[in-house]
């Protein structure tokens, strides 16, 4: 296993030498005397990315060689699923253009959702009436979030900001006026979460990076550096010692990190294509995620490769968003085809496909409790399914 | 080639290791075999032995692994070249990878002999028993119940068989569980984190599997939520019977504390029964420490020093009144490290509190008066069947319940009147508050009389 690790590390430094000789090439000026040093590192970039390509292969084939057994093979003796009547419980109108994303709050039935047109609602979904909400000063606004204690809400997006907003119970007083400034980031926002406590919020960005920061201060904690492209999500891990996350970005990579070291602990990369969602095993021991290939897909930590995927034919449209049911039995992605599937984890087979939005699914959630799930999508409304 | 092979064929009637019958105490012992005898077939059999150290350590290896046992001082597994006595090991006994020899294979071993003669144990076994009473106290009904069994079953063999099949168990468990300061052949260095060994890959798919079957009467999705589920029937009295204070909990959620201590301690109802079991054994500490090192890492950056101080002197410090006991090195690391603060610097100390709580207060928490006591009054609330018209007409009555706002600040203030309660008296400041009620008192009376 020494030697799988080398060869990853040795992957991810030689394309990183990769991506410096790429900086230095886009930078040195066209002059003459300049030719031949241009000639050589050319030269150098082409026997770099081959050594860096045979080394990924080589990393597949070990990888390969030592794991052969397939999720639905140990799951084989599992009792199979029945039909599943899903169905549109609620329906939460009020945005007035493509929401982009929510989240749910620990009492289980209120919701805080953001939209392209800067304004974030919150809801109590079961009663569908809407309590608060406050419009940001810029639009895109990609990423929310709902604080453990009930008592605010953190959003952000093309401000490359993330802001946190103590709720209030009085109705008349301005949001806006208690906004904290919190993460600043060098390009736009694309998650945020709150960990276990309202005091610190985890955010991934277009700018490459993750980071950790005090939510009373706005002190950086920890910047994550690994992704060689915009971050797209993150989900923190579910664990006793909550101690790591997972994030998925435009390199196609899954990296796992730790948050005291700040350092990569794990890497996944076989989707084709950008990661939209990532998103933790109820219990820790794996994660999901959904891309823009089209499938989705699990990856076991312990066994540290991918171990399921989720996809079909007929499925050629990218996957925005995926979670788990409280059992960890039922995989649900929503897709830009408009449609949400539902999957069974052990099996690997689609159990049902939910029609009802008019325009892409960018956003899903479960519940906290498990009795419904929640769905955002660019026909500005919100849709809870049970 | 391989141990197994050689030893199968040291075996051999007609050209392996010559066997007698030896006197042992008063039972005759068949099939004996000398060191001497041992060491003098090897070197024979393989000639590719240049040196008769090779063959020493070849037989050594044999006895290291439990192929081969001395009958005499069994604790002393080496091959010696001479007239010490051995036994060729029943193949039931040899290592393999395929059956690990197991804590509660080893605690029905112990408390067999026990059973057959008490004080029988050696010391550092003795040790072992005490440790695995311990540990695995939630299984020993069963323990006890398979030691009684095999006593009874070798009571009815014969002696010579018997003596023979004792020496045999005895030198297995000695291979598996060396005394202290002797080493072990099967000793395998750390545990490799990412082990590539097939094996592995479907241990980790199972324990996918297994908390899929676990959770499955949980989740929704699954199976019937009871009473019913809020967004189907619109009737909110899941919600009102599963609040964070409910006096009763109900029976699923009671059931969900002994999945692992993990959802007992994140159900802050199942903590706070757990807290009452606690109380009871007087062992509060360990869960007190692990909750402030929770606040410490979550809380803002600012409140770092106060907290660790804090910290350090309720629970850390010589003579605290809420000391816990937790192993020297990981008290001395984490003592120099609150020296300079930071948030993760009770992560060690945090780490042994939860896994002693994980592996020895849990079980007995779940075994206890306490936990049977809520497990029986817990409630089972009785599917509620609406007709369409009923769940249009639940819609018209939705409530929108306590905001999380409100429920924030009771759970404060409840803890802020819990720490009051628990917070170790300050004799000074009662007494000074006393002298200055009697000094009011005393001023009062003087002016009056």
């Amino acid at each position: 296993m020494v030697v799988c690790c080398c060869l990853g590390r040795t992957a991810t430094w030689v394309s990183y030498q990769l991506k410096i000789h790429a900086q230095k090439y886009m930078r040195s000026p066209l002059i003459p005397e300049m030719a031949t040093q241009e000639v050589q590192l050319n030269e150098t970039l082409a026997h770099l990315k081959s050594e860096s390509e045979s080394l990924k292969s080589k990393l597949e084939e070990e990888r390969a060689k030592l794991h052969d057994v397939e999720l639905h093979q140990v799951a084989e003796k599992v009792e199979g699923l029945g039909q599943f009547v899903m169905k549109t419980r609620r329906t939460l109108k009020g945005h007035g253009n493509k929401v982009l994303c929510m989240d749910w709050c620990k009492d289980k039935r209120r919701i805080v959702s953001s939209s392209q047109d800067g304004k974030v609602i919150v809801w109590d979904a079961f009663t569908t009436n809407k309590e608060h909400a406050v419009t940001m000063p810029c639009t895109w606004v990609m990423a929310c979030a709902y604080a453990p204690s009930g008592c605010a809400v953190a959003c952000g997006g093309l401000d490359n900001k993330c802001s946190v907003y103590p709720l209030s119970l009085d109705k008349n007083e301005n949001l806006a006026a208690k906004k904290k400034s919190v993460a600043m980031h060098t390009n736009y926002l694309s998650a945020c979460s709150f960990t276990n406590s309202d005091m610190q919020i985890l955010t991934s960005s277009g700018d490459g990076t993750c980071a950790l920061w005090d939510v009373e201060s706005g002190q950086l904690l920890q910047s994550f550096h690994g992704h060689a492209a915009d971050v797209l999500c993150l989900d923190l891990a579910p664990s006793e010692t909550g101690n790591t996350f997972v994030s998925g970005g435009c390199d196609k990579k899954a990296n796992v990190w730790d948050m005291r070291s700040g350092q990569c602990i794990q890497s996944f990369e076989t989707h084709e294509s950008d990661i939209n969602s990532v998103r933790y095993y109820p219990s820790g021991d794996a994660f999901a995620s959904g891309s823009d290939d089209a499938t989705c897909r699990l990856y076991d930590l312990r066994a540290d490769r991918e171990v399921a995927i989720y996809s079909k034919e007929s499925i050629i449209f990218g996957v925005s968003s995926v979670d788990f049911s409280l059992s960890g039995r039922l995989l649900f992605g929503g897709y830009n085809d408009y449609t949400i599937n539902v999957w069974d984890v052990l099996k690997g087979t689609r159990v049902s496909i939910l029609f009802g939005h008019e325009n892409r699914v960018s956003t899903l959630r479960v519940s906290p409790d498990g009795t419904a799930f929640s769905t955002g999508s660019w026909d500005h409304t919100l849709r809870i399914w049970a | 080639m391989s141990m197994e092979a050689l030893v199968v064929e040291m075996q051999d009637p007609k050209g392996g290791v010559k066997g007698s019958e030896q006197k042992l105490n008063v039972t005759s012992i068949p099939y004996v075999i000398t060191g001497k005898d041992v060491l003098t077939w090897i070197t024979n059999k393989m000639k590719t032995f240049s040196l008769c150290a090779e063959a020493q350590v070849m037989a050594t290896m044999l006895v290291a692994y439990g192929y081969i046992y001395p009958i005499q001082n069994h604790k002393k597994l080496v091959m010696c070249n001479d007239g010490t006595l051995y036994r060729f090991q029943t193949p039931y006994f040899w290592p393999t990878e395929k059956w690990v020899a197991e804590d509660t294979d080893y605690a029905i071993y112990l408390t067999k002999r026990n059973i057959r003669k008490k004080g029988m144990l050696e010391a550092y076994e003795q040790a072992h028993y005490n440790h695995l009473n311990k540990w695995l106290n939630h299984k020993w009904d069963f323990i006890v119940m398979q030691a009684t069994e095999q006593y009874k079953a070798t009571k009815e063999r014969k002696k010579a068989d018997r003596v023979v099949l004792d020496c045999q168990e005895r030198a297995y468990w000695v291979v598996n569980r060396p005394p202290r300061r002797t080493h072990s052949a099967l000793d395998d260095g750390p545990e490799r984190l990412i082990d590539p060994c097939a094996d592995q890959v479907c241990c980790s798919l199972s324990r996918l599997v297994k908390y899929v079957t676990t959770y499955k009467n949980h989740d929704a999705f699954l199976a019937p939520c009871l009473p019913s589920n809020p967004w189907l029937t619109n009737n909110d009295n899941y919600w009102t019977l599963n609040t964070r204070r409910v006096e009763t909990p109900t029976k699923m959620r009671v059931e969900r504390w002994s999945f692992s201590l993990f959802e007992l301690l994140t159900d802050l109802r199942g903590r706070d029964d757990f807290k009452i079991f606690l109380k009871k054994e007087f062992s509060g500490e360990n869960l007190a420490f692990w909750e402030a090192a929770e606040e410490l890492k979550w809380g803002t950056a600012s409140s770092m020093s106060s907290k660790a101080e804090t910290i350090f002197k309720t629970f850390l410090a010589p003579g605290a009144p809420r000391w816990i006991n937790i192993d020297g090195r990981t008290m001395g690391m984490t003592v120099k490290g609150l020296e300079h603060p930071h948030r993760y610097v009770l992560e060690a100390a945090q780490t042994h509190v939860f896994m002693l709580m994980k592996k020895d207060t849990f079980f007995r928490y779940l075994k206890s008066p306490t936990y049977k006591d809520i497990q029986k009054k817990a409630l089972s609330p009785e599917a509620q069947n609406f007709s369409p018209a009923q769940i249009e007409q639940n819609a018209q009555s939705c409530s929108p319940g306590i905001h999380p706002i409100i429920l924030w600040q009771q759970e404060m203030e409840e803890n802020a009147k819990a720490a009051a309660a628990s917070a170790p008296v300050d004799v000074k400041a009662m007494m000074s508050k006393m002298d200055r009620k009697n000094k009011h008192i005393l001023e009062f009376m003087h002016t009056r009389f």
